[in-house]
């Protein structure tokens, strides 16, 4: 499928703000599966200074600075993007879990060892046995990684209520997990901890998902969402294959990716500070229209 | 003086030995003392316990006066500062054995360097094999955002510190590297000076290594960091503030240096450099010596919930504008799971073998060292991997069976995130407390810069010895004592003169023209602060003086119209208006007195000016220190009841130290920015204190004229209307001589006059052009003043007449204006928000 995909992101300050820092990490990714044609970003008021780089996790980041009283901040990504459904391992062909899990704990860095990074705690993601004992009834002796990780994916889909009014961005995953609510973040947040927690590789995937509207209504411009999933190391014949557990699916075409990351905190799409005293209103639209 | 066994420090000296395993620092095992510390026994033999005792606390209050402390967080992170402790005897070390230990430690910081180089940039010695890639990966010391940053000045690490131990076979070995932001050079620069004043000859006689060449080094290499070149690089030293543990080195180090002490909010990005915000505008920094920890640097790309950084850091340190010392994420290599690697790392990058020997660790992020651990866990002391060891570290050979299986627990569901390090009996030294001499463990911590391409060490080092001879844990958290350590010399030794500058001088406005927005805001609220204090104890003072001398009739009147004005003031509840003087009103005074938490205590107030003079240390003489510091001592009387004539004692003393204070300000420092924001704050203060005073004596009718002696007594003038007048106060002349009297420098219109002449001079960053509204709202007070003839309310009734109740309000209005006026102009630094 090929996209069009614009992400506006404005914010109206209630005092007047002197001084803006920001990261933005909004450029889709080049995959196996996914290609980026054309990436551009549009700041209103224009920036006084811009500097991007390629970070650890092979994310855009761009760094911006807003200089001068404004009031309002806009921010427009516009991207075309092709993504193929990626190849999908057989379930039950991947290696049992627990060959994986100690081959993520090797000395030497192989394939395995490197994505074990993504074992251990993180900013947002502390793992822990609350996290182990949801995962157990998935993890059963000798069961193979996909199919396990599937199962913990439709039980937290089913488990879990999605409910934006739950939890914010700011909402510890060990909250979102107790009230068993919360949006995509929260689902990604506590898939990835359930997998860390049973020494399983896990990480945050940031991006978009095409909707469609329902049977015989037009399609909403700007009622698209961005949207995080999850991809589990499925050793390395398989690599990371990603499952989204808000819709309970492996990701397909409809899938667009922007950013891999330990968890939110390394791929949040927009971070910001800004000099000036009162309080600030958000509003996100994001299209992802299908161009041919 | 007589030298028997008991009252002779030979005497208390021999008869003091360690523990039989662990190694004795003064002493080899047929008791005759080591070659290092003969003649420093020698010479202390001759004392008697008096003579060392007296040397003792001389030196004890040498650090009051310094106003060392050292913050320690109790339960709940709560701060109290306790004096840093220093035993009188240094530990010594001779030369010989100071160059293998130098040669040791700059080979580790060479080899340090290389690793945290490599992590953050191709990351070899994981691909090779080196290490495990857990060690890394696990590790939240390895900072992401500094992946691929080549950083300004060469290098992530700058200084380094390393704590060792030595064993009982003599030889030191490496307890742990510091490389975060390494704390302790200025308390060792503390600890010198005030030994070298306890033992000026044994100094010179020993030829003991001096540390002012090594600081010089420190500043050299700090200045060759800079990414720009120019003239003099503007350098700042980073604190978290006055709350943080070792504040107190942090600021006498910034000024031993001479570099601005700054907090995250004095700095801003622009255009991807870092800028110093003082108040003549913004000023380039180059380079930044940091002591807030790495993720709390910057709330843009690293932690967010902190305001210790500032937004962009990181950036401007990607772009190369700005270099840090030491760079972020330089905590990666600061685990003790380094440890064991090292040996064959620096086989790896320097051909050579690891000079200085590590204690025996194991890192339990292994399967085989696990086991191993768990198998010996009684050798064993386990630490945090991670995080620079925070929790307590857990002595294997004191658990129970049930704590070891529940450690042990802990420890497999997160392997990588514990060490073991085996437990050593550390080497001991003579301590000399309550007149006696015990034998105590100790570490040390030394001290590398890079200078040049080699790397200087610091001759000497920050001793620490435990509290108890049995503690095994060493640490200034934990109750610790420092010592000077001595490195003795075989040749010469150098001179140098950076000490001897920077220690005696008074010298408050080293940095004119740098003086960050933040600290004029600090010396404007020191100035305000210590008014409102010496009004506060004159007040309190006279209504005391006259509850001593209740027989008299006069001064029952007077306190009588004293209660109501009071609580026209605010100071005393409503509820007081109309009663007699009490035992109620006694509890008020006293709580008005003592109570911490009430607004507008002295107590209060002198924990506001202590916390505004902490937060401007670096700038403050160490007299004006002293001064401060007995400010507090002389409150420290407390009791739940009002004595009297115990209160006035205090309040007297107040006064004076005050008074002392103000004189110091006035005499000893120089005329720059932070003395006219200090004095702005004074007069200011003063002048709204005044007009308040007077308004609540005048204000509303009828007036009871028995509270205008105690005004003008307040307002220190009585013996100026005494002189001139020759009578009782009267209503017109006193409003005469506090507002309008020129002459009289209480009086409003000289207040006025010197808030004039600071508007005038008041920096105009890029405000040329614009009109000086702090001048214009200070002229237009003044020429009102002027307009008022007193004379003419020489006649009023018991009624206020109209116009001077006019007057007051209007003159507060203004004084409340001005105050606006420059917190608007040069104290606007509103704290960034994360969104």
């Amino acid at each position: 499928m090929r996209y069009e995909i614009t992400h506006r992101t404005s914010y109206t300050y209630d005092e007047p703000v002197s001084i803006g820092h920001h990261l933005a990490r909004l450029a889709p990714r080049e995959l196996d599966n996914q290609r980026c044609e054309w990436h551009s970003l549009d700041i209103d008021p224009p920036p006084s200074s811009m500097a991007g780089h390629t970070d650890y996790f092979g994310n855009t980041s761009l760094f911006f600075a807003l200089q001068g009283t404004h009031r309002t901040l806009t921010i427009t990504a516009q991207s075309f993007v092709t993504v193929h459904a990626p190849k999908t391992p057989v379930a039950a062909t991947t290696p049992a879990w627990e060959v994986i899990r100690e081959a993520t704990r090797a000395n030497e860095l192989t394939a395995d060892a490197a994505a074990g990074e993504f074992n251990f705690a993180s900013p947002h993601i502390k793992p822990g046995a609350k996290f182990a004992d949801f995962a157990a009834s998935s993890f059963t002796p000798k069961r193979p990684i996909l199919e396990a990780a599937m199962d913990l994916n439709t039980r937290i889909f089913s488990g879990f209520k999605f409910d934006p009014s739950a939890t914010d961005v700011a909402t510890p995953v060990a909250e979102a997990f107790e009230k068993r609510r919360g949006v995509c973040q929260d689902f990604a947040h506590i898939l990835i901890a359930c997998l860390r927690s049973v020494g399983l590789p896990a990480r945050y995937v940031s991006g978009y998902l095409e909707t469609l509207p329902p049977p015989g209504k037009p399609k909403l411009i700007g009622a698209d969402a961005s949207h995080a999933w999850v991809s589990v190391w499925c050793g390395a014949e398989h690599g990371w294959v990603d499952l989204d557990p808000t819709n309970n699916c492996i990701p397909g075409e409809r899938h667009i990716t922007v950013a891999h990351g330990r968890d939110f905190f390394d791929v949040s799409p927009l971070r910001g500070v800004v000099y000036g005293s009162g309080d600030h209103k958000l509003s996100v639209s994001v299209d992802v229209a299908p161009r041919k | 003086m007589e030298n028997t066994a008991a009252s002779s420090v030979a005497g208390l000296l021999a008869a003091s030995r360690g523990t039989a395993e662990a190694y004795d620092e003064i002493y080899q095992r047929n008791g005759v003392p080591r070659e290092s510390s003969r003649g420093f026994l020698d010479s202390l033999s001759r004392l008697s316990v008096a003579e060392l005792t007296a040397r003792r606390d001389a030196a004890n209050q040498l650090l009051r006066e310094h106003g060392a402390t050292y913050t320690i967080f109790g339960e709940q992170q709560q701060a109290s500062d306790r004096h840093w402790r220093l035993d009188i005897l240094p530990l010594i070390i001779g030369a010989d054995e100071w160059r293998g230990l130098e040669a040791g430690l700059k080979q580790r910081s060479r080899l340090l360097r290389m690793i945290v180089g490599d992590l953050y940039g191709e990351r070899r010695l994981l691909k090779e094999g080196w290490i495990p890639p857990a060690l890394v990966f696990a590790n939240p010391g390895f900072l992401r955002a500094a992946d691929g940053i080549k950083p300004a000045g060469g290098s992530f690490i700058f200084h380094h510190a390393v704590d060792l131990a030595r064993g009982p076979d003599g030889r030191w070995l490496v307890l742990a590297d510091r490389t975060q932001a390494p704390s302790g050079k200025g308390y060792t620069l503390e600890n010198r000076i005030v030994l070298t004043s306890a033992f000026p000859e044994e100094f010179r006689e020993f030829r003991v290594q001096r540390l002012a060449s090594f600081f010089q080094k420190e500043k050299d290499a700090l200045n060759a960091m800079a990414p720009q070149s120019k003239g003099k690089p503007t350098v700042v030293v980073l604190t978290p503030g006055p709350l943080s543990e070792t504040y107190f080195e942090q600021a006498y180090k910034a000024r031993y240096l001479g570099y601005p002490l700054v907090e995250g909010a004095d700095l801003t990005v622009r255009e991807r450099k870092v800028f110093l915000k003082t108040l003549e505008g913004l000023r380039q920094v180059d380079v930044i010596v940091r002591r807030v920890d790495d993720t709390y640097c910057d709330p843009l790309e690293l932690r967010s919930d902190t305001w210790l950084g500032v937004p962009g850091l990181t950036e401007a340190w990607r772009a190369g504008t700005v270099a840090i010392a030491n760079g972020l994420g330089s905590g990666v290599v600061e685990t003790p799971a380094m440890l064991p690697f090292l040996p064959g790392l620096c086989r790896h990058f320097l051909s050579e073998e690891l000079k200085l020997p590590n204690a025996e660790t194991w890192w339990c992020g292994q399967p085989r060292e696990l086991a191993h651990v768990e198998r010996n866990l009684e050798r064993f002391v386990l630490k945090r991997a991670f995080m620079g060891g925070a929790g307590q570290p857990v002595f294997g050979s004191e658990l129970s069976a049930a704590q070891r299986e529940e450690l042990m627990a802990r420890i497999k569901a997160s392997p990588q995130e514990y060490a073991a390090q085996t437990v050593l009996p550390l080497s001991n030294a003579p301590v000399f407390e309550d007149g006696r001499i015990e034998h105590r463990p100790l570490v040390m911590r030394c001290y590398i810069v890079p200078d040049g391409d080699d790397f200087a060490v610091m001759p000497g080092g920050l001793t620490r010895v435990s509290p108890s001879p049995k503690a095994l844990v060493v640490s200034m958290q934990s109750g610790g004592i420092s010592k000077d350590t001595w490195v003795l010399s075989d040749g010469p030794v150098e001179h140098h003169t950076l000490l001897q500058t920077t220690t005696s001088v008074v010298h408050l406005e080293r940095m004119a023209g740098e003086v960050p927005s933040r600290v004029a805001d600090h010396f404007f609220w020191l100035g305000r602060y210590a008014e409102r204090l010496e009004e506060a104890v004159r007040v309190l003072r006279a209504v005391l003086q006259r509850l001593a001398g209740e027989g008299n009739d006069e001064q029952a009147r007077e306190l009588a119209a004293l209660v109501p004005w009071l609580v026209a003031l605010g100071r005393l509840p409503d509820r007081f208006g109309s009663k007699v003087p009490s035992t109620e009103l006694r509890m008020e005074l006293n709580s008005l007195i003592e109570n911490q938490r009430r607004e507008g205590s002295v107590r209060e107030l002198l924990s506001r000016v202590y916390y505004n003079a902490s937060a401007v240390r670096d700038r403050l003489s160490d007299d004006t220190w002293r001064l401060i510091n007995n400010l507090e001592r002389r409150v420290q009387t407390k009791s739940p009841r009002l004595r009297v004539p115990e209160a006035l004692e205090t309040l007297s003393n107040l006064v004076l130290g005050l008074a002392a204070f103000s004189g110091m300000e006035m005499e000893n420092m120089t005329r720059g920015h932070s003395w006219r924001f200090l004095d702005l704050g004074r007069r200011l203060e003063r002048a709204q204190k005044l007009v308040a005073l007077i308004k609540a004596a005048i204000h509303p009718s009828p007036r009871n004229d028995a509270v205008l002696g105690p005004l003008l007594e307040v307002c220190d003038s009585a013996m100026t209307y005494r002189r001139v007048y020759h009578a009782r106060p009267h209503f017109a002349p006193l409003l005469d001589l506090l507002l309008a009297d020129e002459t009289n420098p209480r009086s409003l219109t000289w207040q006025l006059g010197q808030l004039a002449r600071h508007a005038a001079k008041l920096p105009r960053d890029g405000r040329e052009g614009s009109e000086n509204g702090e001048k214009q709202q200070v002229d237009a007070m003044l020429s009102q003043l002027a307009g008022v003839n007193f004379e003419r309310f020489t006649e009023v009734g018991e009624n206020t007449p109209e116009p001077v109740v006019k007057l007051c309000d209007d003159l507060t209005a203004g004084l409340d204006g001005f105050a606006e006026t420059i917190s608007q102009h040069y104290f606007a630094h509103a704290l960034p928000r994360v969104r």
